[in-house]
C-alpha cells in the first residue's frame, strides 16, 4: 500500500476518534469521574434521598407505560401503512414522524394547550376529576408522543422486506389472520420490533424538553430523572447532579449494549 | 376433487389482469396454464386460493360454489415461486405448519411429517433451517408443507422458475411421480411450454387475461386454435398464409413438385438436431429443423440454394 494512502487513512481515524472523544466520549468520562471524585458513598447518598429515588421510579414508569403501547401502536401503524391500500397513508406516514422533526418543548406545550385545564379536553378532564398537565397521565402522554416514530420506523422497511408470500402461505395452510399474524408475521419481524423497543426505551428514559413544560416540576410528585439532574444542577449541587446523570447513562448504556447483544444473536 | 372456474373476471386499477375465463379441471388430473409472463395465469390461480377476491364469477370445488369462502378455508395446497418458506421455522415446523393450525395430535403430526419428508427426500433435513437449504430442497419442503394437511386441490405457482435448468428437469419429473403416487386434483402454472406440455395431462393457455386454448399436449400442438397457441407451444414459420413447424420442413437439393426455392442464411448443430434458417425469395425467414444425417447429405452451409418441402401446415380464419 502506498504511503500516502496509509496517512490518509490514519489521518481520517484520527478525526473521527478525536470527534467522538471530543463530543461524547470524554464529558461522559468526566461525569463519570466528578462523581466519584469523593468516593462512592456519597454518590449513592446523592442517588439514594426520596426525591432522587421517586424520580428513578417516575422515568422508569414513564418507559414502563410509553413502550409497550407504542409498540403496540408501532406495529399495528407500520401494518397499515405497508399492506394497507387506503387513500391518506403518506398522509399519516407524515404525521408519524412529526415528533422527529417537532422540538419536545413546543410538543409539550401543544399538550398544555389541548389538556391543560383550560384546554378544550383538559377542561371536560378537570370537571370530571382528572389531572393531566403537572401530573403523570401528561407526562406519560408527553413521553408515548416523543418516542412514537422509532417502532414504525424499524418494523416498515421489515415488512416491505419480507412482503406477503409467508402470509398467503400461511393463509392457505388454514391459518386465520390472526393466527398468520402471531406465527408467521410477528416471528418475522421481531428484530425490527425488538430495535424500536430499544430505541423507545432509550428516547422515553431520556426525555426532557415536553415532560419539563407537563410536569410542572414538583419535586418527589412530578419529577424524573432528567428533570431530576436539572433541578439539583440549577440548585449548586452538582454531585448530586452528577450522580442521577450516571444513573441515567448507566440505564441508557444497558439499552445500548442490549441492543450490541441483539446484533450478535442476529448474526448466529 | 373437481374444479369448475365460471366467468371470472378480475382487474387491478385499470388492468384487466383476467377477462370472462371460465375452466374445468377433472378430478384428479393435472392442469397446466400456461402463458407469457402478465398473462393472467398466476391471478387465475390465486382466485381459485382465494388468496384473490375476482370482480366477477364463481369458482367451484366438486360442485360447490368457493367464491365468498377466505383462502384457510378452502382446504388448498398452495406452492409458491419463492418459496414462501417461513424463515424461523426448522424444516420440520415448516411442514407441520397447517397440522399445528389444527391442533391435530403431536404423535400424529410427528408421524405425518416424517412421512412428507421421506415422501420429498429431506429425511435428513428436519431440524435445518429454510436458508440452509439449496433452492430445490427449500421448494420440495415447500411441496411438502402444502401436502401436510392432505389437501383437496394442489395449486403450483411457477414452482420451478426460481431454480437452474437441471434441478427444474429433475423437479418437475418428480412433480409428475408425485402426482401419479398423490392423485390430488393438481394445477400449476408456468410459461415454459415444455414444462407444460411434458407434464400436464390438460394445458390451458392463458393470454392477455383469457383463455386461448384449453386441450391435452396434443391437440395444443397439433390442432392449435390460433397462431398464438401455435406460436406459444412450439416453434413456428410462416410461409404465405399457412404456419408450418420447423420440422413438418423438408430439405430438397433440387426442385420438386410443389417446393418453395430458398436460401439457407445460418445452420446451427444443436445436439442431434441442426437448426436451419432459411429466407424465401420474398424476404421471409423460415426455421427448419432437420437431422444431422440429413444435413451431412445435403452438405448445408450458409449460403446455399436449397428447396423446402412443406409436409403439415395449418390455416387460421383471419
Amino acid at each position: 500500500m502506498p504511503a500516502s494512502s496509509r496517512a490518509s487513512r490514519l489521518t481520517l481515524r484520527a478525526v473521527a476518534l478525536g470527534y467522538l472523544a471530543a463530543l461524547l466520549a470524554i464529558p461522559v468520562a468526566m461525569v463519570f469521574y466528578r462523581t466519584f471524585e469523593h468516593g462512592v458513598g456519597s454518590a449513592i447518598a446523592a442517588v439514594t434521598t426520596p426525591a432522587a429515588q421517586h424520580a428513578f421510579w417516575m422515568t422508569l414508569t414513564m418507559v414502563a407505560i410509553a413502550v409497550p403501547l407504542n409498540t403496540i401502536f408501532g406495529i399495528a401503524t407500520a401494518l397499515a401503512l405497508v399492506r394497507g391500500r387506503w387513500r391518506g397513508r403518506t398522509v399519516v406516514a407524515a404525521l408519524v414522524d412529526l415528533p422527529f422533526a417537532v422540538s419536545p418543548i413546543v410538543v409539550g406545550l401543544a399538550l398544555v394547550l389541548v389538556y391543560g385545564n383550560t384546554g378544550w379536553i383538559g377542561g371536560w378532564l378537570a370537571d370530571n376529576g382528572v389531572r393531566v398537565i403537572f401530573s403523570t397521565p401528561g407526562m406519560v402522554l408527553a413521553t408515548i408522543f416523543v418516542s412514537l416514530p422509532f417502532v414504525v420506523h424499524e418494523v416498515v422497511p421489515v415488512l416491505r422486506e419480507i412482503g406477503v408470500e409467508q402470509e398467503d402461505a400461511a393463509r392457505t395452510l388454514g391459518a386465520s389472520r390472526a393466527q398468520a399474524f402471531w406465527r408467521v408475521t410477528l416471528p418475522a419481524i421481531r428484530w425490527g420490533v425488538a430495535y424500536g423497543v430499544i430505541l423507545t426505551t432509550a428516547r422515553a428514559l431520556g426525555e426532557f424538553g415536553a415532560i419539563a413544560v407537563v410536569s410542572g416540576r414538583i419535586e418527589g410528585r412530578t419529577e424524573t430523572m432528567t428533570l431530576f439532574v436539572e433541578q439539583r444542577f440549577q440548585s449548586f449541587d452538582l454531585s448530586g447532579a452528577y450522580a442521577a446523570s450516571v444513573v441515567l447513562a448507566l440505564l441508557a448504556l444497558a439499552v445500548i449494549g442490549s441492543m450490541t447483544l441483539l446484533d450478535r444473536r442476529k448474526e448466529d | 376433487m373437481a374444479i369448475e372456474v365460471r366467468n371470472v373476471s378480475k382487474s387491478f386499477k385499470g388492468f384487466q389482469a383476467l377477462d370472462d375465463v371460465s375452466l374445468s379441471v377433472p378430478e384428479g388430473s393435472l392442469t397446466a396454464l400456461l402463458g407469457p409472463s402478465g398473462g393472467g395465469k398466476s391471478t387465475l390461480l390465486r382466485v381459485i386460493a382465494g388468496l384473490e377476491a375476482a370482480d366477477g364469477g364463481e369458482v367451484l370445488f366438486a360442485g360447490e360454489t368457493v367464491t365468498g369462502l377466505p383462502a384457510q378455508d378452502r382446504g388448498v395446497g398452495f406452492v409458491f415461486q419463492h418459496y414462501a418458506a417461513f424463515k424461523h421455522m426448522t424444516v420440520r415446523d415448516n411442514v407441520a405448519f397447517a397440522l399445528k393450525i389444527r391442533k391435530r395430535p403431536r404423535a400424529q403430526t410427528r408421524a405425518r411429517v416424517d412421512e412428507l419428508l421421506e415422501l420429498v427426500h429431506l429425511t435428513g433435513f428436519a431440524h435445518r433451517y429454510p436458508a440452509q437449504l439449496s433452492g430445490g430442497q427449500r421448494q420440495r419442503m415447500a411441496l411438502a408443507r402444502a401436502l401436510a394437511a392432505q389437501p383437496r386441490v394442489l395449486l403450483l405457482d411457477e414452482p420451478f422458475g426460481a431454480l437452474d435448468a437441471t434441478v427444474r428437469k429433475e423437479l418437475r419429473d418428480w412433480l409428475r411421480r408425485l402426482h401419479d403416487e398423490v392423485p390430488v386434483t393438481t394445477i400449476f402454472v408456468t410459461h415454459d411450454q415444455e414444462e407444460a406440455l411434458e407434464v400436464a395431462q390438460q394445458v390451458a393457455v392463458i393470454n392477455h387475461g383469457r383463455i386461448e386454448q384449453t386441450g391435452t399436449p396434443d391437440d395444443l400442438y397439433e390442432r392449435p386454435a390460433n397462431p398464438f397457441v401455435m406460436g406459444f407451444v412450439g416453434p413456428v414459420g410462416r410461409l404465405g398464409d399457412v404456419w408450418v413447424r420447423p420440422h413438418d420442413i423438408e430439405l430438397l437439393d433440387d426442385h420438386a413438385e410443389g417446393a418453395i426455392e430458398a436460401l439457407i442464411e445460418r445452420v446451427a448443430r444443436v445436439g442431434f438436431e441442426v437448426r436451419v434458417e432459411a429466407v424465401l425469395g420474398d424476404g421471409t425467414a423460415v426455421p427448419v429443423l432437420t437431422t444431422r444425417d440429413q444435413a451431412e447429405e445435403l452438405e448445408l452451409r450458409a449460403g446455399q440454394l436449397v428447396w423446402l418441402r412443406v409436409h403439415r401446415e395449418r390455416e387460421f380464419a383471419a
